[in-house]
């Protein structure tokens, strides 16, 4: 695999990736945090703003319309980018964490009953984990997951006794944040329908990095943010199919998702307007149009391919560095560009501490995903997570700065002529 | 490139990161309190065996970055035989060094003084008061 995508170019359109950190050029892999910008994003915020500043939907001037006109045609450009069969499945809101809560106050509170049990997997981050809980907790449903195995795969051989009559929903994700797998989505939907559970495809990990097809997924919600896709903040996406949002109440209440409105009543109105309440967030919302061009002009095949040419040299580097222990798959079949990894004995904020003087930025912690921190049996990780701007030049960097940190931990130091105490047994009291 | 880096992880720093001491478990604990930093995931035990005020001895476990460790390790080399009162104006005088309110050269702190590096690295100040914390938790325990 050595497929790569003209970087140069591409790099000339994120003006942060020149950023020089303690004298050292920025290399920047901590993309599952969030993406940068290119500029033209940058410029579609400012543009907005200085052009097109005005509420929608409900002005009959000049401005209104033509601000309405540009949010709505971003609606009909996510609803091509995932392949949803209507622009009114697309519901905009702030981030993918409220896309879930949507669906676990609207749909689950509507569908879930005490007795019901809700499907996750030991992958998930907090934000596909605690709505869930919140769900259980409040209408006495039970929460079961489909369990991680050694490799970081998800274990499918108990899936029949996991989901079964008594499910209600199936929430997964398409690409962990922290190990990058990338589970078999569909045979879990396939397993889903089978016992007429609603299914919920977290692909804020996996929407910046490989196509999102809902339609050939036949899920029933999906989510991502803009963020993590070249978009800017503040920015989610939940896509539903039409029948099962158009059943379902309003997640908030105010203007705009209105129909009739009485002192004591009111009517809603039709998707999307439902489920989204008060003025939304339009700067961000225009400019996330731009960074879906800029993505589909690229092209997400070749982003992924670009991305597992990295991941191959960042794991064969990992590899022959016999202080790494690597986390997730060893490979990159069924993968992104998501690597997790500690150093032996250095903690990853240490790590992560020694790469920042070096102008890389990492991540380094429990990834918000403290459950799967246990299963993997540490307290928190290192990850290097890529996206298409970066470069071979950038992994053989890390792969230096991690030795260069081992060795840096790892020298020796004076010692303030003490007795050491061994592990496991005190000494007695010891005076300086 | 490790000036700076080194004035967080001085030589005093990772000799006890390395060097570990009073790390283990006592037989007869006094106290035996744990803390917990969810930010980093650190978490550790600590325990004390306290006579008529003083800290005859201490033993601590866990896991944690080199800052938190080492602020341990320190913690306990330089409490054992002190009162209660003296660690208790030890732990002020950490506090006080991290968040800028005492001038570290006014004190007499030893191997302390090590860890007033940390100050320029506020995120990682928490590591470092781990430890601290911790031991002010075992005296509440200990109502005292």
């Amino acid at each position: 695999m050595s497929f790569l995508l003209p970087t140069n170019e591409i790099r000339k359109d994120f003006p942060i990736l020149d950023t020089k950190v303690h004298g050292k050029p920025l290399v920047y892999v901590d993309n599952a945090a969030t993406t940068h910008k290119p500029q033209v994003v940058i410029d579609s915020l400012v543009n907005y703003y200085q052009t097109l500043n005005s509420n929608i939907h409900r002005g009959i001037h000049y401005l209104s319309e033509a601000a309405t006109q540009e949010y709505e045609a971003v609606r009909e450009k996510v609803r091509a980018f995932v392949n949803a069969r209507n622009t009114c499945e697309i519901i905009f809101t702030r981030n993918a964490t409220e896309a879930i809560n949507l669906v676990a106050r609207s749909w689950g509170e509507t569908n879930v009953k005490a007795g019901d049990e809700i499907v996750l997997s030991q992958l998930e981050h907090h934000s596909n984990l605690i709505p869930w809980q919140m769900l259980a907790t409040k209408t006495g449903a039970t929460l079961k997951f489909i369990p991680v195995d050694k490799e970081g795969q998800l274990d499918l051989s108990n899936l029949d006794q996991l989901i079964t009559n008594k499910t209600k929903i199936v929430a997964f994700t398409l690409m962990s944040n922290v190990l990058g797998t990338m589970p078999p989505a569909d045979k879990i939907i396939k397993r889903a329908k089978a016992v007429g559970a609603v299914t919920l495809c977290d692909a804020s990990q996996y929407a910046a990095h490989a196509k999102t097809d809902v339609q050939a997924l036949d899920c029933d919600f999906l989510v991502f943010s803009a963020h993590k896709m070249c978009g800017p903040t503040g920015v989610g996406v939940l896509y539903g199919k039409e029948a099962i949002l158009n059943a379902m109440p309003p997640f908030l209440g105010g203007g705009e998702m209105i129909s009739h409105v009485e002192w004591d009543k009111a009517t809603w109105n039709v998707l999307p307007s439902k489920f989204e309440a008060g003025t939304p967030n339009i700067a961000d919302v225009i400019a996330f149009g731009p960074a879906l061009d800029y993505l589909n002009k690229i092209g997400l095949d070749k982003i992924h391919e670009h991305e597992m040419t990295l991941t191959q040299r960042l794991l064969d580097g990992m590899a022959a560095n016999p202080n790494v222990i690597l986390f997730g798959p060893k490979t990159t079949e069924n993968r992104g560009g998501v690597v997790s990894f500690e150093l032996d004995h250095i903690h990853p904020h240490d790590i992560g501490t020694v790469l920042d003087f070096e102008g890389i930025a990492i991540r380094a912690g429990h990834h918000c995903a403290q459950p799967l921190m246990s299963v993997l049996g540490v307290p928190a990780t290192a990850r290097v997570s890529f996206y298409f701007y970066n470069t071979p030049e950038e992994v053989d960097m890390v792969l230096r700065a991690l030795e260069k940190a081992n060795a840096y931990f790892h020298r020796p130091v004076k010692t303030n002529t003490l007795p050491q105490t061994p592990k496991g047994q005190v000494q007695g009291v010891v005076t300086k | 490139m490790m000036d700076n880096l080194d004035s967080l992880y001085r030589e005093v720093i990772l000799d006890h990161f390395q060097n570990p001491r009073h790390h283990g478990a006592l037989t007869e604990p006094t106290v035996a309190v744990d803390g917990k930093n969810p930010l980093c995931g650190d978490e550790i035990t600590l325990q004390l065996s306290v006579e008529n005020g003083v800290i005859k001895d201490v033993a601590w476990d866990g896991k944690g970055c080199a800052i938190s460790q080492a602020s341990i390790s320190v913690l306990a080399e330089n409490v054992v035989g002190k009162t209660i009162i003296e660690a208790k104006e030890m732990i002020n005088n950490v506090k006080g060094v991290m968040n800028g309110s005492v001038e570290v050269e006014t004190l007499d702190m030893g191997d302390l003084e090590a860890l007033a590096g940390v100050r320029q690295f506020p995120v990682r100040i928490k590591c470092a008061l781990l430890g601290w914390t911790t031991l002010e938790e075992a005296f509440k325990e200990l109502n005292i």
